[in-house]
């Protein structure tokens, strides 16, 4: 296993960032940590790249301890943090060549697995890191992570504050060089991006709410989602939180998903009951769910639990 | 060793980047020189004084007494002997030294006139003119009562001598201040800056996680910092002597070799200021109250600190730059060597290792 965690707990004062977590990374895996911000994920990155130490649990990186053997994890990882860290006044050669450097190899001896990349910034390699794009950055801050060939790759949040077209180029990148062998660990918190991993790992609040390929996870959610279309949203899902019997109402994209609490849903008795408030132009057709979906409902099913369990 | 000299080089693209860094590495230094050229008066208390009486009679000894009882001064050394008073002055003992002539009592009576010379030690200017207008009221108001007492109409002839600064040029006095503070605000500011920078930034999570040794980054800091700060000992040294025509009386490798044992003492501080400061603001805060002040208030650079409190005087013997202080007096206007520099020089060391070792310990070789 390139990556594993036992019972991970880790606490800060009072608030438990990540809470008794256990999963594996295969070697040669893209596993992504999906969830909202606060969920504990940046707080699992650091306890893997040896910055924390855990409050309970063991955790192994390329099979080395991340306590014990915190030196050879340092040497044989690459770490992207969340926020741009790398110099704002060195140029983008100079930033490549700084890292090589301190990881004692050169730009030269690895260039063909950072090349896909860095031919994107290569034309603009004499100008300081701190003048690129947003999605420029994160490729430099890539390159940099890769330069050394780690045998895993971190990577936190990578793709937020960056624009659409650069995601999805990043995202193409990664698939890259996942092809090339490199274990990589990613988090981020657009659901979007969960389809693209190899397997994912819904996380909220520190807790896991499931691990599985996003494919499987898709197939297992057993809930049937309307997509409700009408003129005006805002009140559309006002009426809809009102109307009996409903599970959950949640804007998504351009329509509002809807969910119903048991099996006895008649599309006809919504689209009355929203005429009779003046809808206009409504749609109500069924619709297979996201990760997206998946997540709200077991997100809010956990939410519901302690109230199961008090009772 | 790559990998050590690819840090200093991304140090050296900072700071020649950053222009508030060239700033305070370079236009700070000259401009601080070319203004400080004010006077400072201050009172004295306490002063040490050795005595040279080659008369030994009941005046010269009334005199001393009287001396003595002042709030102003209190009797050190005495000396048999003309030749021994370089060398008193030298380990720096005394501020000044009161000559009895040869049969004072007897002249007094005979030819009521009576000579005392006053030597003062003048590496502190303003300290030697006030200690000869102090000892010039006592001794003339003890003419005065001796001349009330009888109609002898007597007249004590008070000659002034200066030693080492025979000019009494402030600036020789205060050289060797602003050389000190200087370094020790490039020093110790500029690397805690610096090294909190990383963490502010975040880039300091990826030295981290990199094979970097804790030794490689602080040193690797700190290494550009020495440099420079031996180019700005050169400039102001330079400065002193060709703008102020300030002499070094002493050996320039000593000097050398002390300006970097103060370097690295100062640098030592600036490091355990970033491991205890989060931010850059921090650091600079630190820096400047937790060293600028102490630096410049107890280190003798403007005030004396034989005149200050028990307790103040007690807190500068654990100011590093009140030794280099004295060693650089020592060496640029009185010339002497490691001989009467050895204490200063262990003080510096002690403190330099102290330093180096406490800061290497408190490195955090994880972010919390």
């Amino acid at each position: 296993m390139s990556i594993t965690l036992k019972n991970i707990t880790k606490s800060y004062k009072k608030v438990t960032a990540v809470d008794d977590i256990s999963f594996e990374v295969k070697p040669g895996e893209l596993f992504g940590l999906i969830g909202p911000d606060g969920a504990g994920k940046t707080t699992l990155f650091r306890i893997l790249t040896t910055l924390l130490f855990a409050d309970k649990g063991e955790a192994t990186v390329a099979g080395y301890d991340v306590v014990k053997d915190y030196k050879e994890i340092r040497k044989s990882v690459g770490y992207m943090p969340g926020r741009f860290s790398l110099y704002q006044d060195l140029t983008v050669e100079e930033n490549l060549e700084f890292f090589a450097t301190i990881f004692g190899t050169t730009i030269e001896e690895n260039y063909d697995l950072i090349k896909d990349i860095y031919v994107q910034i290569e034309p603009f390699k004499k100008r300081r890191a701190g003048k690129l794009s947003g999605g420029m950055k994160q490729k430099l801050a890539l390159s940099c992570a890769l330069i050394h060939k780690p045998k895993v790759l971190f990577l936190d949040e990578p793709t937020t504050g960056v624009d659409p077209v650069s995601r999805k180029e990043f995202w193409d990148m990664l698939k890259r060089l996942n092809d090339k062998g490199i274990t990589t660990l990613v988090s981020t918190p657009y659901m979007d991006e969960a389809a693209l991993c190899d397997r994912i790992a819904l996380i909220q609040e520190g807790k896991i709410l499931k691990i599985d390929s996003p494919s499987n996870i898709i197939d297992q959610h057993e809930k049937q989602i309307y997509n409700v279309e009408a003129k005006d949203m805002y009140q559309l899902i006002q009426n809809l939180k009102e109307f009996p019997e409903n599970e959950s109402v949640y804007a998504f994209g351009e329509f509002v998903h809807y969910t119903h609490s048991n099996e006895n849903f008649h599309p006809e008795k919504l689209e009355k009951f929203l005429s009779e408030r003046d809808h206009k132009n409504i749609s109500i057709k069924p619709t297979s769910p996201s990760i997206e979906d998946v997540f709200m409902d077991l997100a809010r099913k956990k939410d519901v639990k302690p109230t199961e369990n008090e009772a | 060793m790559k990998r050590f000299i690819g840090f200093v080089k991304k140090e050296f693209y900072h700071i020649f980047r950053d222009k508030r860094s060239m700033f305070i590495l370079f236009g700070m230094p000259i401009a601080q020189i070319l203004l400080f050229g004010f006077a400072i008066t201050n009172e004295i208390n306490n002063v040490e004084l050795g005595i040279l009486d080659k008369s030994k009679d009941h005046e010269t000894l009334k005199i001393i007494n009287k001396i003595n009882a002042s709030e102003y001064f209190t009797i050190e050394n005495v000396v048999e002997n003309e030749n021994e008073i370089e060398a008193v002055f030298k380990k720096g003992e005394v501020k000044a030294f009161l000559v009895f002539e040869e049969g004072f009592a007897e002249n007094l009576h005979a030819l009521h006139k009576g000579k005392i010379q006053v030597i003062t030690d003048a590496t502190e200017p303003n300290t030697a003119n006030t200690i000869v207008n102090y000892v010039q009221s006592i001794i003339q108001h003890y003419q005065q009562e001796l001349n009330s007492t009888s109609d002898m109409g007597v007249q004590i002839d008070i000659q002034t001598r200066m030693f080492f600064n025979t000019e009494l040029k402030s600036v020789f006095n205060f050289l060797p201040g602003v050389m000190t503070v200087i370094l020790m605000l490039v020093s110790a500011m500029m690397t805690s800056i610096s090294i909190t920078r990383e963490k502010e930034l975040g880039t300091m999570e990826i030295l981290l996680v990199s094979p970097l040794k804790p030794v490689q980054v602080v040193v690797g800091k700190v290494f550009p910092y020495i440099f420079l700060s031996i180019i700005n000992a050169l400039v102001i040294l330079i400065l002193g002597v060709t703008v102020f025509g300030m002499p070094i009386e002493g050996s320039l490798i000593l000097l050398a070799f002390e300006t970097v044992l103060f370097i690295i003492t100062a640098l030592s501080l600036g490091i355990l200021i970033s491991t205890i400061a989060e931010t850059q603001q921090a650091a600079m805060m630190i820096s400047l109250m937790g060293l600028m002040l102490p630096v410049i208030l107890l280190s003798e650079f403007i005030f004396p600190i034989s005149s200050m409190p028990d307790l103040l005087q007690y807190i500068s013997h654990f100011i590093p730059a009140k030794w280099f202080i004295i060693i650089l007096k020592g060496i640029m206007l009185k010339g002497v060597g490691l001989i009467y520099l050895w204490k200063e020089t262990v003080i510096l060391i002690v403190m330099a290792v102290f330093l180096i070792a406490l800061s290497i310990k408190k490195y955090k070789i994880r972010l919390e």
